[in-house]
């Protein structure tokens, strides 16, 4: 048989080998079988110097072809059949797509004590109010003497307020800050106070301890009228500028005239809700009540250290909340003793 | 205090109803706590009865079956269970459907066989009363079917106010309507006390001594009344103490109640046969001194008490309770009617002490006027005469008179309106204050105002007289201005800035904000395993013993909020407090202690849900902690480090750490000890850090860098050193020795293999990065910086350089 018979032949073989390889390894031996160091095309081809001359174009050429044929065949063949076992793959890795989601890391919350107690501090520092702190760890004259009250005013009492010595108590309130905040520097002077206070005192609307905020803007020319403008603003920005505001006589010891500060339902109109059933917030009567406040004490401006607040010169307002209580009237939070519990279903409830 | 409208509108009776009265004391400042009704629901169905037969109930004994004349055509059969019903008495009827005090609908009923119409009343059923022995006779006279409200007051609504301490004038109805008549408009009738049927001057049979002084007792004052009769009281004084929430006692009590209710000034009647030795000493009581109040108890009093004694002791505690020695009875005949003023919080602090609060105390405690007295004295001797067939002897014993002279003030128009930005004319100003009892007279720019008695003690000055001008022309007209500023602008101060963005970095890597307690147990320094006293500032008045110090770490209460959270079913926890510790004063603190505010993190169970994907997340655990405490720092700007910890007991000893920012100490990194996570409870890790938030500086205004375009060199060594070094220290030498072209360098693996490595020996992988901010790096610069690393590791650690 002439080697150009045999070389044909092997490429035919080659040819249905390829087409008749299933898959990758399969399309290896076969390249392996003809085309693989040990295989006969290419021994033929290694073997062409040895022919005769004239017989080396031929044959070489023959083989070279063959190989060379063979060769592109298994390459596409090896395309096609990627491609093939690719999409079977892809097949194999069909996931069901109902499984649950991999968990993003979980939500982190702020206390809805800190989210209201910025909310407030925002709206006032918008209206330009610096936001000072102060000990919570206070003195009697800070607390109670400066602030106007009667030497032997019940809130002094043993029973109502927590003492560390005689003269060292934990502030019963965010006032104290007043007196400290005017000593600190001269007027004008508009900040608001927030902070931890403590009562001796637990039950459903009571807890030990709880946060104030503090409101204090002293100048020359403030008016009763200003404290109802900037209060009538914070009113809106919290509750929705729908809202209304309303002065009550009141009275503390510390400002004169006192007043305390309703604020118009946010739940319903006049009492009733919008299915003419009596509210529930405000129990009727369309007016919350949310914090006290009044025209700072000629008394209290006197007992500024160091004499810069001359009430004939300056005069200010001041006022108090609780950042619970705007927190429970917002979020209808019915229980004060939830903010401390610090129970997680409760706290992942206010994002 | 309770205000029944009916009796109110005696002395002043506003064309409103009860709702909005109460509305408009609101708007005045006189808090209205609510309105509350008293007494039947239904008036029209109550009328006045005459019993014109009465037979034993055949079918039982106890039961009377009446004939009762209700002005109807027909007279009604009414079955009754009283005892002391008869033919011929007239009665109090509730007719069928009539609405009785308690809310019960009464209907026509069978009683044992036979049909009631209606029922004969007694008067507990009327609320006028707690006798309930049998029905209630009325003096003949209404005719049948008069309606029972004429007789007697069955219905009436009552405002509960709650009066500020600075108005105990308004802790009678008389002065509830002094306000309600300015507030109103309505005209206010004379005082009850200006017809004074008793005298002034010397009264004999009795001597009276203010031992205390005049600081404890400003005013004594007594009269005598003889023949008195001691009953019962009528109906109307039955009918107003019930309203009022007092329970009817016998006519001498129930004028001394009845005189507090309407003046403010509590009465006391002594029995004048009962007082020893004809006199009365008003003293200190002596340490340990004993006396038995008007309920039964015995008393150990102290010499902060104010006792009034006769011969043989004290009889009763000033301003508090009587004594029941001197207790009047029915055998009274002569009493002794003292009304006394005493010192406020003097009164206060022994009702307190005593647990003895009573409708005395809490109005002395806010200290009344002097001239309350002769007010409460005239109005008893007129009821003691009218209701006991008493007789009064001439004279009153008066020790400590009248209090000071009454003040002139001077009230500015340019003032009001200066204060409130709103003016309020001269002489509205001038009609409100005349109506709460101040007289005005025009002087110059305004009025010059005298302040009445009862007053006294809280207006002085003119500040307080415009905020009775204020309150009660109404705030309704205010208007709603902003200040007009001068200066002054609004913002966060830095540290306020940063504390808020440590809260949302945390928050944003998942973690929940707490709000613990400032209380701490004493016992927490010992489960956190303290050897000594912590130095925790203590209370002096704490409401429980877990309640009785200030906390100085955040990790107690986060370790307890955690606690009750795994008690109730929560795996994964992370928590953080941003709040302040207390720890004893230092220098420059502004207050009594030093408050640092603290930022505290405590993590425990997974660092992620498990899910189907993956079962078993790793445990939170002391790198879990410091990947938070690393994304704080990272997000806050702020260089940090840590160091070996020391002195932080109840962490694990070898996986704590000491966290140093701007090289100064912030606080502490690591795994609780295990013995801290048992005592509440958790058998897991607890890993946990907690920064001083306050001692940090915030970052000083970054300055911008040019970015660099030149390629980075990156490379990998292992280095093999003994265990005991750090892979911190080994970054250190590394970068020393590198020099500024090294930009990173970061631990990616750390192996161990005693075979290979020898033992006590570990290989630490480090990715190193190095570029230079102008030029692209040769080889031979990397090549030589390489070459001064592996000599310094060599020399500094004893490490050597892994096949790369």
């Amino acid at each position: 048989m002439s080697a150009e018979t045999r070389i044909t032949e092997l490429r035919t073989e080659g040819e249905a080998a390829v087409a008749a390889a299933q898959n990758t390894a399969a399309l290896e031996e076969v390249r392996v079988q003809f085309l693989g160091r040990r295989a006969e095309l290419p021994n033929l081809l290694r073997g062409v110097a040895e022919l005769p001359p004239e017989r080396r174009g031929a044959v070489g050429k023959a083989a070279n072809e063959a190989r060379r044929a063979l060769e592109a065949l298994i390459e596409a063949r090896a395309g096609q059949l990627a491609i093939s076992e690719r999409n079977a793959r892809l097949e194999q890795d069909r996931v069901d797509i109902t499984l649950p989601a991999d968990p993003l890391p979980a939500a982190g919350r702020l206390h809805l004590i800190t989210q209201t107690r910025r909310e407030i501090e925002d709206v006032f520092i918008g209206l330009g109010f610096n936001v000072a702190e102060g000990p919570e760890v206070e003195t009697v004259h800070y607390n109670f003497d400066a602030l106007n009250h009667d030497p032997l005013h019940p809130a002094r009492a043993w029973t109502d307020t927590f003492y560390l010595t005689p003269d060292v108590l934990l502030r019963t309130h965010t006032s104290p800050m007043q007196i400290r905040a005017m000593e600190r520097q001269p007027p004008p002077l508009y900040i608001i106070v927030p902070g931890r206070v403590y009562r001796r005192d637990s039950d459903v609307t009571h807890t030990p301890q709880f946060h104030q905020i503090e409101g204090l803007a002293v100048d020359e020319g403030i008016t009763l009228a200003d404290l109802k403008g900037t209060l009538l603003a914070f009113a809106r920005a919290i509750f929705g500028s729908e809202r209304e505001v309303r002065l009550r006589p009141h009275f503390f010891p510390f400002t004169e005239p006192s007043v305390e500060v309703d604020v118009s339902c946010f739940n319903c109109s006049g009492g009733l809700t919008a299915s003419a059933e009596r509210c529930g917030i405000c129990k009727g009567t369309g007016w919350l009540e949310i914090l006290g406040s009044g025209m700072v004490d000629p008394n209290v401006l006197l007992q500024v250290a160091g004499g810069g607040y001359d009430p004939e010169v300056v005069q200010g307002f001041a006022f108090g909340m609780g950042i619970e209580r705007i927190a429970m009237l917002k979020h209808g939070v019915s229980d004060l003793r939830l903010f401390y519990d610090n129970d997680l279903r409760f706290l992942e409830q206010f994002p | 205090m309770r205000v029944p409208v009916q009796w109110l509108h005696e002395y002043c009776a506003p064309d409103l109803d009860a709702h909005a009265l109460a509305q408009r004391l609101a708007m005045t400042g006189t808090e209205v706590e609510r309105v509350e009704h008293h007494g039947v629901g239904t008036p029209e169905l109550f009328v006045v009865g005459h019993v014109l037969e009465r037979e034993r109930h055949p079918g039982a004994d106890r039961l009377s079956v009446c004939v009762v004349d209700v002005g109807a055509d027909e007279p009604a059969q009414i079955v009754c269970g009283a005892p002391n019903v008869a033919a011929g008495q007239t009665v109090a009827v509730a007719r069928p459907g009539a609405v009785m005090p308690d809310g019960t609908t009464l209907r026509t009923a069978k009683l044992r066989g036979l049909e009631s119409h209606g029922m004969i009343l007694s008067e507990r059923e009327l609320q006028l009363g707690e006798d309930h022995d049998g029905i209630m006779v009325i003096d003949a006279g209404p005719a049948a079917g008069t309606a029972l409200a004429e007789v007697v007051s069955i219905a009436t609504d009552v405002l509960v106010l709650e009066v500020t301490p600075n108005r105990p004038d308004c802790l009678g109805i008389y002065g509830v309507a002094r306000e309600v008549a300015a507030a109103t408009g309505a005209p206010l009738a004379p005082p009850p006390w200006l017809e004074d049927r008793g005298s002034l001057g010397a009264l004999s049979g009795l001597e009276v001594v203010n031992a205390a002084g005049e600081e404890l007792c400003p005013r004594f004052t007594v009269r005598i009344l003889d023949g008195v009769r001691v009953g019962p009281s009528p109906l109307w004084l039955k009918a107003r103490l019930m309203a009022c929430g007092q329970r009817p006692i016998s006519n001498v009590v129930d004028i001394t109640n009845y005189v507090m209710l309407l003046t403010g000034q509590p009465m006391h009647a002594f029995d004048g046969g009962r007082v020893a030795g004809g006199q009365l000493i008003v003293r200190r009581a002596r340490d340990r001194e004993q006396v038995q109040t008007l309920d039964g108890q015995t008393r150990a009093l102290d010499s902060d008490v104010v006792v009034i004694d006769d011969a043989q002791g004290p009889t009763s505690i000033a301003g508090v309770m009587g004594g029941a020695r001197s207790e009047v009875s029915a055998a009274t005949t002569t009493v002794i009617s003292e009304a006394a003023t005493w010192n406020g919080p003097n009164i206060h602090a022994t009702a307190l002490r005593l647990g003895l609060r009573s409708e005395a105390s809490s109005r002395f405690e806010k200290g009344l006027a002097p001239e309350q007295t002769l007010w409460g004295q005239a109005v008893a001797t007129g009821l003691f005469i009218e209701l006991c067939g008493a007789t009064v002897r001439p004279g009153t014993i008066d020790v400590g008179g009248v209090g000071p002279a009454p003040v002139t003030l001077h009230l500015r128009d340019a003032r009001i309106t200066g204060l409130l930005g709103m003016a309020i004319e001269r002489e509205r100003c001038r009609e409100l204050l005349e109506t709460i009892g101040f007289s005005a007279t025009e002087a110059g720019d305004g009025l010059d105002v005298t302040v009445p008695d009862f007053r006294r003690a809280d207006i002085t000055r003119e500040v307080d007289l415009i905020e009775e001008v204020a309150r009660l022309a109404g705030l309704e007209g205010l208007p709603a201005t902003l200040p007009a500023r001068h200066a002054a602008f609004g913002r966060l101060t830095p540290a306020q800035r940063l504390r808020r963005r440590a809260e949302d970095v945390l928050a944003g890597q998942g973690l929940r904000e707490v709000v613990g307690w400032s209380f701490a147990a004493p016992e927490l320094s010992e489960k956190l395993l303290f050897p000594g006293p912590d130095g925790a500032l203590a209370l002096a008045n704490p409401m429980s013993a877990e309640q009785s110090r200030l906390r100085t770490t955040l990790l107690g209460s986060l370790l307890d909020v955690a606690a009750l959270n795994r008690a109730r079913g929560a795996g994964a926890l992370g928590l953080f407090e941003s709040g302040a510790v207390y720890q004893p004063r230092q220098d420059g603190d502004p207050g009594p202690a030093h408050e640092p505010h603290h930022l505290g993190v405590l993590l425990a169970g997974p660092v992620r849900a498990a899910t189907w994907r993956e079962q078993h997340p790793r445990q939170h655990d002391f790198f879990a902690a410091k990947g938070v405490l690393s994304g704080l720092f990272d997000s806050l700007g702020i260089d940090w480090s840590l160091a070996p910890a020391d002195g932080a007991p109840f962490l694990h000893p070898g996986r704590a750490a000491t966290v140093l920012a701007g090289g100064m100490v912030a606080g502490w990194l690591g795994e609780l000890h295990p013995q801290v996570a048992g005592s509440w409870g958790f058998e897991e890790t607890l890993a946990a850090f907690e920064l001083e938030l306050s001692s940090l500086e915030p970052p000083p205004t970054r300055i911008f860098s040019d970015l660099v375009s030149f390629p980075e060199v990156r490379e990998d060594v292992a280095i093999v050193v003994a265990e005991r070094v750090s892979a911190g220290e080994l970054l250190q030498t590394i970068r020393r020795a590198a020099g500024p072209l090294l930009r990173s360098a970061e631990v990616f693996d750390v192996y161990r293999d005693e075979q290979r490595l020898g033992p006590g020996r570990k290989s630490v992988a480090v990715r190193l990065g190095y570029q230079a901010p102008d030029r692209t790096l040769t080889d031979a610069e990397v090549a030589q910086r390489r070459e001064a690393i592996i000599e310094a590791v060599d020399r500094e650690l004893g490490g050597r350089i892994r096949a790369a």
